[in-house]
């Protein structure tokens, strides 16, 4: 629902480093996305060729890498993947885990001319 | 054709502006506390208990979201309690934004402990930092035992879990166990409660639990 919000910020986030690279066009933005994080990658590119008019990544394609969640368990020490609905450890079950990945939210880079 | 590497936080500004909010706050010894639910969940019954319970403790200010309308901030008005209405225009979650603009309304210096009540939702609301110290979730019986698992991240990221409306418990099928255990395996820190706002029965527990953490956070 407030993918607007998700497309500005990617807007804010491309453009400035696109101009400062001399970019006269935006042609594909590349984002990393964790499966813990909420967003849901289908609706941006919607939402982002409307809030990207007249900006100079007006058509840009978005492209979304979506990243699983995985853990490190203080406990037993496992690391690895973790189901999304249990943030648990799966070998030992202990709540006593460092999140090493699932939370992304960024954007990694950008095709530009 | 040229590939540049910038790995920047999509919501980076939003949390920027979060962290500014937190350091004025902090500076001026308030406690935020963003209180989150579905609409109809209670919010503003469980704000008028909080106040009523904790005014004598605490000076109390009040944000009122709302995407429009004034109603909630009027009700809250009336209990003598500063309050500003934040109307979003149609956006489903308060950013820490508006609450950076809000903040000049209040005397600082004059309050303990700002709540907001954000939009009623229970999806976008979680995925904004406001600036605050502690989270509280509201679920409300008739809403359904299924909820954490269907909006985990609300009861991911909150401190605290509020089953409000717990004394309509006996008219609908609500298995307060299965809230529960579904909301410590999302977040084994988070702390539950049962009560009705209305009635003020099990809220004695929510109170006391909210007083220390405001207490512990202003000194």
């Amino acid at each position: 629902m407030h993918e607007l919000a998700i497309t500005e910020g990617i807007i804010r986030a491309a453009v400035p480093e696109a101009e400062k690279h001399g970019a006269k066009r935006i042609l594909e933005i590349r984002l990393r996305i964790g499966d813990l994080s909420g967003v849901i990658p289908e609706c941006i590119q919607e939402y982002f060729n409307i809030a990207s008019i007249g900006t100079i990544a007006e058509g840009a394609a978005i492209k979304v890498e979506r990243i699983p969640a995985a853990i490190l368990c203080r406990d037993c020490g496992y690391e690895g993947a973790i189901e999304r609905r249990r943030v648990r450890c799966p070998e030992c079950g202990s709540a006593d885990i460092k999140l090493t990945a699932g939370r992304e939210y960024y954007v990694d880079s950008l095709e530009v001319e | 054709m040229m590939e540049i590497k910038i790995v920047k936080q999509i919501l980076a500004w939003n949390e920027d502006v979060s962290e500014e909010v937190k350091q004025l706050l902090r500076e001026k010894n308030v406690c935020l506390v963003n209180v989150m639910g579905s609409p109809g969940a209670g919010k503003t019954s469980l704000i008028k208990k909080i106040i009523n319970d904790l005014r004598g403790k605490f000076r109390i200010g009040v944000i009122e979201g709302d995407i429009a309308g004034q109603i909630d901030a009027d009700t809250i008005d009336r209990m003598g309690i500063p309050v500003v209405q934040l109307q979003t225009d149609g956006a489903c979650h308060i950013e820490a934004m508006s609450v950076q603009h809000m903040l000049p309304m209040f005397d600082l210096d004059a309050i303990d402990v700002l709540f907001v009540e954000n939009i009623g939702n229970l999806v976008c609301p979680a995925e904004f930092n406001i600036g605050e110290d502690l989270r509280v979730a509201i679920l409300s019986v008739p809403e359904g035992d299924d909820k954490v698992e269907k909006y985990p991240l609300m009861f991911e990221t909150t401190d605290a879990l509020v089953m409000n409306k717990y004394d309509m418990k006996p008219y609908f099928d609500f298995d307060d166990v299965r809230v529960e255990t579904s909301a410590r395996d999302l977040n084994p820190k988070i702390e539950v409660f049962r009560v009705s706002a209305k009635n003020g029965d099990g809220a004695v527990d929510f109170i006391n639990w909210l007083s220390d953490q405001i207490s512990r956070k202003i000194g």
